[in-house]
């Protein structure tokens, strides 16, 4: 074997490392699929079923409230399936992700611009306290939020997660826009400028819509990360305004802790991520470093 | 249409500048400084939220307790073990996968996303669901370590020997994906050029590594480690779900105890003190990772 066939071999062995490595990594998403179609007695066989009759019960279950979480008809009474209140909390969840993300994604489009483009007064010093906050635990600002919302009747409201979570999404908004409208040249605008325009016209003119793939990557990372946000919403909220990841976490309020509801409950949690992260692509790297490194 | 008649014309630069941040710079007064401030007030008081009694002004005595006590002190400790065994072996297994997959082959970017995924889902349902997993008596990691290695059943979320291991794994399998991304990332940025140099003159392996990917890559592991410390300090939910700060207090790490002391002891001002504690270490350690990020940025 010369050179370059043993280097092609030995690729095609680190290949087949990986491949066997990503299975044993991505085991428990897996078994959170097979616990959530698995029957009651088959999740809890041990040793366990590697083959199984997969049904559905798990999800109807969590959505719906019949008697003793059965549905159709018991010793001849029809009875009539109730919504549960997992159901209204991952409306909740979609709501409170979209809107705050909206909000997020053009308040730091703006910002965004702002700092990437024109001369701000103690510039550092401002993108510092905006990352801060974003870096700052949740319970640290919980103890007097708590009583704040409290104060002010925004506790357990959907308008007091939303306008939370956008303050935390903005943060992060507003450092990835600004690396985002870095990479627009400035004759763009100069140019307008040129014809009369002011830059305020300018700005949305021509500059807004070069700016929409940051805007659709800025958003689908707050979408996630507000659609995974835990602590706010446990300490914010009680029964109204609730979203679906504390309520997983409470084991979905059920008497007693049903696995098999929790398994389908965070599989329903984790599939719009997995299909939101295949969307972000290239993009990854750039959100986790706040736009300071671009593929 | 004319474009200069417009009011939209006759917006100034400094009146667009004004406009564009106040939103902005209003939500983040309302909603984080202004709290901040309130609590700062309140960790010099005596003062319990769910009482009746206004709080009573009583010095620095939160603060100076809070260093007194021993059981402070024992939840720092824990936290520093959690936040040094949790990167290390992230560190290590990260860099390791991102060496394996940085090279070219076919389905690379699919086998990379999918590295991935574990960082993007929620923790909260992560460990709720590792706790499942981790079950004494019936969990399918105690039924795999058994068969594989004969090893006896582990209590691994409710004894004080692995609880914290238990949040450690969970962490682990969370966030290793950040380190093999920024690791791909650094590893890519070397010139190509510089290895074909080094087979040239016959360099060993060690030689390359040592003296051209890991310059290349130091700036950006360094930041890599620098967030996960700062992330570390957020490590709240995994926590909640996973073990509830116990057994006893053995897995209480210093948010969860923040936690407790304001919403479970209701020592609101006693746990305003620790918040700040926290924010100082906080506010220091991002100083030093924003200058990195600077740094990399005018790269």
């Amino acid at each position: 074997m010369n050179e370059f066939q043993r280097r092609a071999v030995k690729n095609r062995i680190i290949v087949v490392v990986l491949v066997v490595l990503l299975c044993i990594y991505l085991f428990p998403l897996y078994w959170m699929f097979s616990t959530a179609t698995k029957s009651k007695v088959d999740a809890f066989a041990l040793p366990p079923k590697w083959v199984w009759r997969p049904q559905i019960d798990n999800f109807r279950n969590i959505f719906y409230v019949g008697a003793g979480g059965a549905l159709g008809t018991v010793r001849g009474i029809e009875v009539k399936p109730k919504p549960s209140a997992f159901l209204r909390q991952l409306g909740n969840s979609i709501v409170v992700s979209f809107v705050s993300t909206l909000l997020a994604t053009f308040l730091g489009a703006l910002s965004g611009y702002v700092f990437s483009r024109m001369r701000v007064r103690g510039k550092d010093d401002l993108l510092f306290v905006i990352l801060s906050s974003r870096m700052l635990p949740p319970v640290v600002i919980a103890i007097p939020l708590v009583m704040m919302y409290r104060a002010l009747g925004l506790f357990d409201t959907r308008f007091g997660l939303i306008i939370m979570y956008t303050v935390f999404n903005l943060a992060f908004a507003v450092w990835m826009m600004r690396s985002f409208v870095d990479d627009i040249p400035p004759e763009y605008e100069e140019a307008a400028l040129v014809d009369g325009y002011s830059r305020f016209q300018a700005f949305f003119k021509f500059i807004f819509p070069e700016m929409r793939v940051g805007m659709v990557a800025t958003a689908i990372f707050s979408l996630i990360m507000t659609w995974n946000e835990f602590t706010f919403s446990l300490l914010l909220t009680g029964e109204r305004a609730r979203t679906a990841v504390p309520s997983i976490a409470h084991s979905l309020g059920t008497a007693g802790v049903n696995w098999g509801h929790i398994a389908a409950g965070s599989f329903l949690m984790v599939l719009p991520v997995v299909v939101f992260t295949f969307l972000l692509g290239g993009n990854l790297i750039r959100g986790f470093t706040f736009g300071a490194i671009k593929e | 249409m004319d474009i200069r008649n417009t009011w939209a014309n006759r917006v100034s630069d400094r009146g667009m500048l004004y406009l564009f941040l106040l939103p902005t710079f209003g939500l983040l007064l309302f909603l984080v400084i202004f709290p901040l401030i309130w609590s700062l007030y309140l960790s010099f008081c005596e003062y319990s939220a769910n009482a009746a009694n206004p709080p009573v002004f009583i010095g620095i005595q939160n603060y100076s307790s809070l260093f007194r006590e021993k059981e402070v002190w024992d939840r720092f400790v824990t936290t520093g073990k959690f936040v040094l065994l949790a990167v290390a072996i992230e560190f290590l297994l990260g860099f390791g996968i991102a060496m394996l997959l940085n090279r070219e082959f076919y389905g690379r970017g699919l086998l990379t996303t999918l590295f991935i995924l574990p960082m993007m889902f929620s923790p909260a349902v992560v460990g709720k669901f590792f706790r499942f997993m981790m079950d004494t008596n019936w969990g399918i990691i105690n039924y795999i370590l058994g068969r594989l290695f004969g090893m006896p059943k582990i209590a691994w979320t409710t004894s004080y020997e692995y609880a914290l291991y238990s949040l450690v794994i969970t962490d682990v399998w969370i966030w290793t994906p950040f380190i093999v991304l920024l690791s791909l990332a650094g590893l890519s940025s070397v010139p190509r050029y510089l290895y074909e140099a080094a087979d040239v003159d016959r360099a060993s392996g060690w030689f390359k590594f040592r003296y051209i990917t890991l310059p290349y890559v130091a700036p950006i592991l360094i930041l890599a480690v620098l967030f996960r410390t700062m992330d570390a300090f957020r490590f709240f939910d995994v926590v909640y779900v996973l073990t509830e700060g116990g057994p006893g207090y053995a897995t209480q790490i210093i948010p969860f105890y923040i936690y407790k002391l304001a919403f479970s002891f209701w020592r609101t001002g006693r746990s305003c003190a620790l918040a700040y504690v926290l924010l100082i270490i906080i506010i220091a350690l991002s100083n030093i990772y924003i200058t990195y990020l600077n740094r990399l940025r005018r790269a």
